[in-house]
Order: structure tokens, then C-alpha cells, then sequence
């Protein structure tokens, strides 16, 4: 899976912004450095989004252009300089923004499928 | 965080961001080493799962730039590394620039100066002058001021004043001195503070002579005075009258005309015992300035209609405001449709831009033969993915940038011009100081011009990217050029660079032949060889009685002087200013302004001053010293006013009068001269004799009139020590007559040295245009034209075939500028009055000059398609 601005509109598997939502609700629960926040997204997932772990980065660099999220170098509790990242008041406005949005899209989604399927 | 702070802390953001990564990867190995893997397949497989990291690095970088701002950026630097590897080129486009902007600076600066730049006073735009209506004055007696100041509705305040010359005592010195006679509410309805002390008030009118005050100006305070504080309260005299100084007007303040810098403001109502002559009673006496506020939400249309009804009610209180019509416009230039500084700078202005034009194509066209240059990697660029907008751009920014150079440079070019012209003074010891320094908006005009500029001549190359066929060029090398035979863009800038450069190379001979036209106007005098020492005997406190006596003895003295031919006393001579009276028929009982014939200058002359001037008696006799004030008044003319007055016939023993008592007879005629300037109308002058006076009103003013073949230090030396000896009151001014004459020529040398400069600089263009026109034509058909020589073509057709199109732009662009300068006679004619396009010496004059610079403009690109050596040539290629 790819994210961001790829000219080929076929390999965008997942729509813009999804990849944003998933940060900041793994960030809302705690605080975590991007290796970190990798592997909690492939476990949630349970595997089943197959995430290029860089294409985190692009990402995480706009959410802290726009104050979504903030970071601090700090020491991990395995003792590594890691990058710490943490969900701003903003960030967490625009997640409850985001996720009321795609409730209402997947919300209609269903309903023209159902009606094709009936 | 700001976008400026955020670019120094870029750096840092990358390297969190490239530290951050190599975190990541080295715990994803450690994880994947845990779980058993070999080090190097740990490695493979961490990245692998990451993903390129160099493009990922990239694209989150990406979020911290501005894509469009960087590339302008990244395209300057660019732009800069090409300018500097040709440096020639760069030059020349700078130089050419900057001279055509730097002209533009100029003339708009002194435009704006003097024409566009409000008053310095507070509220300028509520600020009228209120003048004539028809005849011409823009004076008002004070009689009809105070009619309208009290009797008109228009206006919130309005005041009055009058230029006034004195001698001023600081210390023991007398110096002539310039300054206002104002209105008692000049200071309030300026709405002005003084800087020290306080100002006079209409309050401070009770009748004349009831307000002996006197108000210095800051920089006279400054300069004369040394900023003493202890000033206030003295008194200082002028003409003799003492004063007491009451106050110092603020920095910077000096009156409602924008070129006169005064030296005090007195009560006008005190100014009669300063001058000896009282204009106050007089309704035909034009002197005064008048300057309204006009109150919020009339026009200055409605005002004049006001005022013109007031003006017919007042006719009818008294007959002296016969005719009387009154128009209020904004003060200075701005305001006067026909005012001749203003059409001459216009003109001048409209002709500069008209060079930078020019210039602007001339660049135009080596930019775009430039672009052709580069069209390889050009093609190469577009080639690889780049879009044409960014190719364009990168040569927009390249031109602008040129552009703005050449504007910095024309601009600091310009200023120090200007610091040289500003300080000029035009006329004697008149305190007039130019405001034509640049401000802010001279060079946010010079940007616009350089940015505009830029892009003009940037983007005219653009064509050419649009149309650029990659494939094509890349293959042959060069840019695939229209065919020859169609006329290009090139052609038609160098076109329009000969037409512009025929038109004013047609206007700057118009000019310069009208220059010496007027030099050989008959003058009606002989300046040449005559000295002027001139003095108002008021400022050394005599009375009217003793004037004349002491202007004789002043003649005798300088007659007395070795060396000297002829020496004679009179009130002014041409050039130097002097009166105008209105002249009556014989016969008028009303002398009334609406009856006058015209209004004659007027010279109050002692016998010997037409042979001491040069001036010869066409019939009749000089005056004599028996033609004085107890013999009837006797009077010379010229030839107009002996035609205006008395047609054909004969004008000796005729009259004229001047008022009830002012009446004259005819005794002699002289040739029509020219009073003023050189380029005015023949206009009717009159001559009376020193001791009758103008009806009996004796002048204070004396100018003795020396002719002499020593040399001008000598004379004016001996002229110095023998006038001071008899008069060391009177502070005399001596200058040579030719002198006096050179500078009222000063403007139209000034407007014609400009034409001049304007003339050249598009003459150069145009050389440089037809050079860079024709060497292209030649380099670029150098192979076919090797082969056509190979093939036995005469060395004549070649060149005439590389040259004939630069040639034939040449010709036929010197023919369309020719026919539009004719076409513009009437226009070019506002500004000089004594020639015209049409003039068959001035046609030739332009074609010999075109063809030169098409010879000019050509020779070395000629000698270079006759220097083909088709051997060489060939085995080269």
C-alpha cells in the first residue's frame, strides 16, 4: 500500500487521509515513536493492511506541519533516543472531524451496495 | 512558527527527520535479528518493509516547502550563475536599461515635483487659487479680494499675498531679499504653527501701518540668524522700515507656491511703508495671489460660477470691475491646462517612455536571439519532463531580474542628476528651490517600469518555448527557425525601435532648429559687451525726490569710467522683468480695465540708453533731460503698438494715455525686440523718459547700463567701487547682459538638451538594434551563404542579401516614424514654437541622420559576410 501524492491513481489503495486517522488514533491512546506506531497499526490491523512502513514518515511530517501532532527526542524504555510523537488538541478535533466523516461515507457506501444487492 | 524562522530551521528538521529513519531501521534489524535472522538478511528484509528511503525522505520533506517559491528561487540562482558566465551580455542589457529608466527617473521626478507633488501645506486638497477668468492675470487687486473673501459663500477662509523684494538689514548688512506681503488670516487659513513665538492675525489689522511685524522663515532664522531664540521681539528693517520680528515660521514651511522658498511674511497692511507705494485702494492693481478653502462639498466649478455672479454684482458697484471674471483651479502647474512647463514635461515624459520602449524591444529581441542560442538546452530541459511554464518562467526570471538591476542603476543614476539639477537657480538673487528630489513614488514608479520592463521583453521570447519542437531540436542542434522569408517577431521590434528612434530623432532637430531660430531673432538690442549693475534705491531709504538726481550721478560715474563707451540709467532693461501698464486710446474718459487697447512692458529710460543699448531709432528723436516732469509726457514705441494703436499711418506727434493724468505724445519709434523671452509674440513696448516717471511715479528701481571692451572682472570691479562710493546703502547686483539673457533661455536649453539626450539614446539603440540584427543574419546563414559563394555568387549579392532585410526594416520604419512626426507637427509645435516637422531642412536632416545609422549599424556585419571565406568555411563544417 502506498500513500500520499502517487501520479497512478491505481495503486492509491486506501483514500487520502486514511492513513492520517489511523496515526492519530493510535496516538490518542498513548504516546508513541514511529516504530512503535508501525507495528500498533499492523497489529490492529491484524495484518490485513500491509503498511510500507515509510510511507509513515510523509505522513507524520504534514500532521506536524499543520500542529496535528507534536514530538520530542526522549529515551525509550529500552533505553534508545527515540522520537516521541503526541496528538495536539488540534489533532485530536480534526480525528473526531475525520472519523464523523467517513461514518457518514461509509454510511452511504452501504446503503447503495444494499440497494444494488436487493 | 513563522515561514521565516522556518527556513533557518529547515536544516534541523531534515536531520531529525534522516536520524528518525535510520532509528527506525536499526530497531526493525535488531527486532528481525531477535527473531533469528543473519544481520544481512535483517538489513534486507528492514528495508525492504520500509521502502525506498531516499524518495521517502524526500516526499516528507515535501511538507515543509513551497514548491512554487523555491523553484523562483532555485531559477534566480540559476538565472545568476548564467548572467555571470556572460558577463558582456549582462552588461550591456543593464546599461541599456538603466539609461532608459534612469532618463524616465528623471524627467517623471521633476514631473512629479513640480507638477503632480500637493503644496506643503496641511490640507492641500481644500486648497484653491482663485485667478482671472479671461484675460490672462492670475493676479487680483486687494479691493476685489476682500469682496470675495467677505462677500463669497464657496469658501472657508481665503487669503491674499504678494511677492515682495526689500533690503534687508542683518547686523550692518543690507541684502536684497524676497518675501510676502500677506493677508492678516495667511498663517490661520494655511493652518499653520509657528515654530518660535506667534503668528499675526486679522486680528492685528487696524488700518495700515497698525501692524509693524514681521515673520521670518525657519530657514532664513537657521541660516542668517543662527536658530537665536533672543530674536523674537527685535527689530529688523526692511527698506529702512523697522519691524519687530514676532515669530519663525515651522521647518520646512514657505507659502502657497511650490518653487518660491520666502524669507518673512509681513501684514500687507504694512507693506506700502515699506515699498512707497500703497496698492491697497487700486481695483486695476493685479498684484496679489489669492488662495481660497473651498468648504466641504463644493467644487471648484460651482465656486467659479459663484464667484463669476459675485464678480458681475460688483461691476455693477463700481465700473473698475468692468469685466471682471474669476476661475479657481488647483495652485501651480497641476492646475493650468495650458501652462507651458507642464506641456513641455509632459511632452518630454511621453518621449522618454517612447526611449524606454525602444529599449525594452531592443532587449526583447536579444533575449529572444538568446533563447534561439539556447534552445539546445532548452529542448533537453523539456525533454526530461520539465513542463513549458517552468522554462518560461526560469526566462521571466532571467529578464526581470536584468531588468531590476538596470533599474537600481538608472535609479542611483538618476538621484545624483537630479542632486545637480535641484540645486540650479534660474533667475538672480529669486530664492527659488526645485522640489524635484525623488520620494517614494518616483521609485515605486521606477520599479513598476523595471518589473514591467522585464516581464515585456521576457515573455516576448516565450513564443519561441511554446513552439520549440523538442525532437527537432535536439536532432539538429538549433531551434527550428521560421522560414526566413516570413517577417518574425525580431523584425517587427526592430521596427518599432526605427520608428520610435525617427520620432524623436525628428522631434530633437525640431528642437534644436527652433533653438537657433530663436537665437537669430532680431532682439531689437546689442547685449554683447554691456555690463548691468542694478539696485533698488528704496532699500537704502531714499525718497522719491532724491531718486533722480542720484540716478543721474550714478550715469555720470560710470560714464566717467575708462574703458567705458556709453553708460545710461533706466528702471529695468529687457530680460530682467519690469511693469506692464494698460494703454488707453486718446479720447477714453473711463479708464476702465475693460477699456484698455492692451497692455504694453514698460522700460523707464534716461536719454542715451537706445544708442547705450543698441537699439535704433526708426523715426523721431531720443528723450532728452528737458523731457521732465514740468514738460508734457512724451513717449517711444515700438512698431506693434504703433500698429495696434494707430494702423498705417504715421505715429509720430499721435497720443496715447495711461489714466486721467498719465498722457502721452509720441516722439519716437524703435523696431519690435523681444522683452522677455525669445520665443514670444511680437508684442507692443513702450519707452518714457526717466524724469517724467509713469505719470509722474518715479521708480526706485535703477539699473545703469554700461558698454564697455574691458574685460567683465574689470568693469564689474570699477562698477562696484564707483556706484558703492556714491551709494553704499543700496546693495547693487552686476552681471554681464548676456548673461541675464543666457539664463532665461535656461528652460528651453534644458528642454532641448533633454530632446537632445533622448535623441541619442534611441539613435544608439537603433544602432544597436540594426548591428545585432544584421550580425545575426549573417552568422546564421554564414554556411548558405559559403556554399552560394562556393558556387560562384558575387560578393555584392551576398551582402545584399544578409543585409537587405535590416535594411529595408530600417528604411521603411524611418519612413513610418517620419510620417507619424509629421502627422504629430501640431503636437510637437505646443512645445516649440519656431519650427515644425514640415520643414524640408528637418526631413532631410532626419533621413541623412537614418541613413547614417544604418550605416553605422551595419558595417561590421557587412565586412564580416564579405570576409567569408567559403574554402575555409566549408571544410570547418
Amino acid at each position: 500500500m502506498t500513500i500520499g501524492h502517487s501520479k497512478k491513481p491505481e495503486s492509491r489503495d486506501l483514500f487520502p487521509g486514511a492513513l492520517e486517522m489511523m496515526i492519530l488514533q493510535s496516538l490518542r491512546r498513548q504516546p508513541m515513536h514511529g516504530y512503535a506506531l508501525v507495528q500498533h497499526i499492523k497489529q490492529r490491523s491484524n495484518d490485513l493492511l500491509q503498511v510500507e512502513e515509510g510511507s509513515l514518515y510523509p505522513a507524520l511530517q504534514r500532521m506536524l506541519k499543520e500542529k496535528l501532532v507534536r514530538s520530542e527526542w526522549e529515551i525509550s524504555a529500552s533505553n534508545r533516543r527515540v522520537r516521541t510523537y503526541r496528538i495536539t488538541t488540534a489533532g485530536i478535533k480534526h480525528l473526531e472531524r475525520e472519523v464523523t466523516r467517513l461514518d457518514k461515507m461509509l454510511e452511504g457506501i452501504s446503503l447503495v451496495l444494499s440497494t444494488v444487492k436487493s | 512558527m513563522s515561514w521565516f524562522s522556518r527556513l533557518f530551521l529547515r536544516r534541523r528538521i531534515y536531520s531529525d527527520l534522516s536520524e528518525e529513519i535510520q532509528q527506525h531501521l536499526t530497531e526493525k534489524i535488531e527486532a528481525l535479528m531477535a527473531e533469528g535472522m543473519t544481520r544481512d538478511q535483517a538489513e534486507f528484509a528492514a528495508k525492504r518493509a520500509f521502502g525506498n528511503v531516499t524518495r521517502i525522505e524526500e516526499s516528507a520533506r515535501e511538507a515543509w516547502v513551497w514548491p512554487k517559491t523555491e523553484g523562483i528561487l532555485a531559477d534566480i540562482k540559476f538565472a545568476l550563475r548564467k548572467l555571470t558566465r556572460s558577463p558582456g551580455f549582462a552588461a550591456t542589457a543593464m546599461l541599456t536599461l538603466a539609461l532608459g529608466i534612469g532618463a524616465n527617473v528623471i524627467v517623471f521626478s521633476v514631473v512629479n515635483g513640480l507638477i503632480l507633488r500637493a503644496l506643503d501645506v496641511p490640507h492641500p486638497e481644500n486648497l484653491f487659487h482663485i485667478l482671472h477668468g479671461k484675460d490672462g492675470f492670475s493676479g487680483q487687486s486687494y479691493r476685489d479680494y476682500v469682496d470675495f473673501r467677505d462677500r463669497d459663500p464657496s469658501f472657508g477662509g481665503m487669503l491674499a499675498c504678494q511677492y515682495l523684494r526689500v533690503g534687508l538689514k542683518v547686523g550692518n548688512l543690507v541684502t536684497p531679499s524676497w518675501g510676502f506681503a500677506s493677508s492678516g488670516n495667511y498663517f490661520d487659513v494655511l493652518g499653520v504653527q509657528p515654530a518660535l513665538g506667534r503668528f499675526f492675525h486679522a486680528a492685528d489689522e487696524h488700518g495700515p501701518g497698525s501692524a509693524p511685524y514681521v515673520v521670518i522663515s525657519y530657514d532664513f532664522w537657521r541660516a542668517q540668524l543662527n536658530r537665536d531664540p533672543k530674536v523674537l521681539g527685535q527689530t529688523v528693517e526692511l527698506n529702512k522700515h523697522p519691524l519687530t520680528v514676532i515669530g519663525v515660521a515651522p521647518e520646512g514651511f514657505h507659502g502657497t507656491d511650490a518653487t518660491f522658498w520666502p524669507d518673512y511674511w509681513i501684514p500687507v497692511i504694512n507693506a506700502a511703508q515699506v515699498t512707497g507705494f500703497d496698492d491697497l485702494p487700486y481695483r486695476d492693481h493685479f498684484s496679489f495671489d489669492v488662495f481660497g478653502r473651498l468648504k466641504p462639498r463644493v467644487t471648484p466649478t460651482q465656486a467659479t460660477n459663484s464667484l463669476n455672479a459675485l464678480a458681475s454684482q460688483m461691476a455693477k458697484d463700481d465700473p473698475k470691475d468692468d469685466g471682471l471674471t474669476a476661475r479657481v483651479r488647483v495652485p501651480g502647474p497641476a492646475g493650468d491646462d495650458g501652462d507651458p512647463t507642464k506641456m513641455v514635461l509632459l511632452g518630454i515624459l511621453l518621449l522618454a517612455s517612447l526611449v524606454l520602449f525602444a529599449a525594452c524591444a531592443n532587449l526583447a529581441s536579444i533575449f529572444a536571439a538568446r533563447a534561439a542560442d539556447r534552445s539546445g538546452e532548452l529542448a533537453i530541459r523539456l525533454a526530461i519532463g520539465s513542463s513549458r511554464w517552468i522554462v518560461l518562467r526560469q526566462l521571466v526570471v532571467e529578464a526581470v531580474l536584468v531588468s531590476i538591476a538596470g533599474g537600481v542603476f538608472g535609479s542611483i543614476f538618476a538621484r545624483l542628476a537630479l542632486g545637480v539639477l535641484g540645486r540650479l537657480r534660474l533667475s538672480g538673487d529669486f530664492p527659488t528651490h526645485f522640489p524635484i528630489l525623488p520620494d517614494a513614488r518616483v521609485y515605486m514608479a521606477a520599479l513598476t517600469m523595471s518589473v514591467a520592463g522585464g516581464l515585456l521583453f521576457g515573455l516576448l521570447p516565450g513564443r519561441q518555448v511554446w513552439q520549440t519542437d523538442v525532437i527537432q531540436t535536439i536532432k539538429s542542434g538549433c531551434l527550428r527557425t521560421e522560414s526566413f522569408r516570413r517577417f518574425a517577431l525580431r523584425d517587427v521590434l526592430l521596427a518599432i525601435q526605427i520608428v520610435v528612434c525617427t520620432l524623436l530623432v525628428t522631434a530633437t532637430l525640431v528642437a534644436i532648429r527652433g533653438m537657433t531660430r530663436a537665437l537669430h531673432e532680431p532682439l531689437a538690442i546689442q547685449p554683447e559687451g554691456v555690463t548691468l549693475a542694478w539696485a533698488d534705491l528704496r532699500m537704502a531709504g531714499h525718497r522719491d525726490e532724491e531718486m533722480l538726481p542720484l540716478q543721474k550721478r550714478m550715469e555720470e560715474t560710470a560714464a566717467a569710467i575708462p574703458g567705458v563707451t556709453a553708460a545710461s540709467v533706466v528702471d529695468t532693461v529687457p530680460f530682467l522683468g519690469g511693469g506692464q501698464w494698460f494703454v488707453y486710446r486718446w479720447g477714453t474718459t473711463d479708464f476702465l480695465p475693460s477699456h484698455k487697447a492692451f497692455a504694453a512692458p514698460t522700460f523707464v529710460i534716461a536719454p542715451g540708453y537706445l544708442k547705450a543699448a543698441g537699439t535704433p531709432l526708426l523715426a523721431g528723436r531720443d528723450f532728452t533731460w528737458h523731457d521732465d516732469s514740468k514738460s508734457p509726457g512724451v513717449a517711444i514705441i515700438n512698431e506693434t503698438f504703433a500698429h495696434k494703436l494707430f494702423g498705417n499711418g504715421p505715429a509720430i506727434g499721435q497720443r496715447f494715455a495711461l489714466w486721467e493724468t498719465a498722457k502721452y505724445e509720441v516722439v519716437g519709434v524703435v523696431p519690435d525686440g523681444k522683452y522677455s523671452s525669445f520665443t514670444e509674440e511680437p508684442q507692443p513696448a513702450m519707452f518714457l523718459p526717466l524724469a517724467q516717471g509713469v505719470g509722474g511715479v518715479i521708480s526706485s528701481s535703477a539699473t545703469i547700463l554700461v558698454r564697455s571692451h574691458l574685460a567683465p572682472d574689470q568693469i564689474t570691479a570699477a562698477l562696484n567701487r564707483s556706484l558703492s562710493a556714491i551709494e553704499p546703502n543700496a546693495p547693487f547686483t552686476i552681471r554681464r547682459w548676456a548673461d541675464v539673457i543666457d539664463l532665461s533661455m535656461l528652460p528651453a536649453r534644458a528642454a532641448t538638451a533633454a530632446l537632445c539626450v533622448m535623441g541619442l539614446l534611441s539613435a544608439l539603440l537603433s544602432i544597436t538594434g540594426v548591428f545585432g540584427m544584421a550580425s545575426y543574419a549573417v552568422s546564421r546563414r554564414m554556411r548558405e551563404q559559403g556554399i552560394r559563394m562556393a558556387l560562384g555568387a558575387q560578393r555584392s549579392q551576398v551582402v545584399r542579401s544578409t543585409l537587405s532585410r535590416p535594411l529595408l526594416l530600417l528604411f521603411s520604419g524611418s519612413a513610418i516614424g517620419l510620417g507619424a512626426g509629421v502627422l504629430a507637427s501640431g503636437l510637437i509645435s505646443h512645445f516649440v514654437s519656431l519650427a515644425t516637422p514640415r520643414d524640408p531642412l528637418i526631413l532631410f536632416g532626419v533621413f541623412l541622420t537614418m541613413t547614417l545609422l544604418g550605416l553605422l549599424g551595419s558595417w561590421i556585419p557587412a565586412h564580416r559576410a564579405l570576409a567569408i571565406d567559403p574554402a575555409r568555411l566549408l571544410r570547418d563544417s
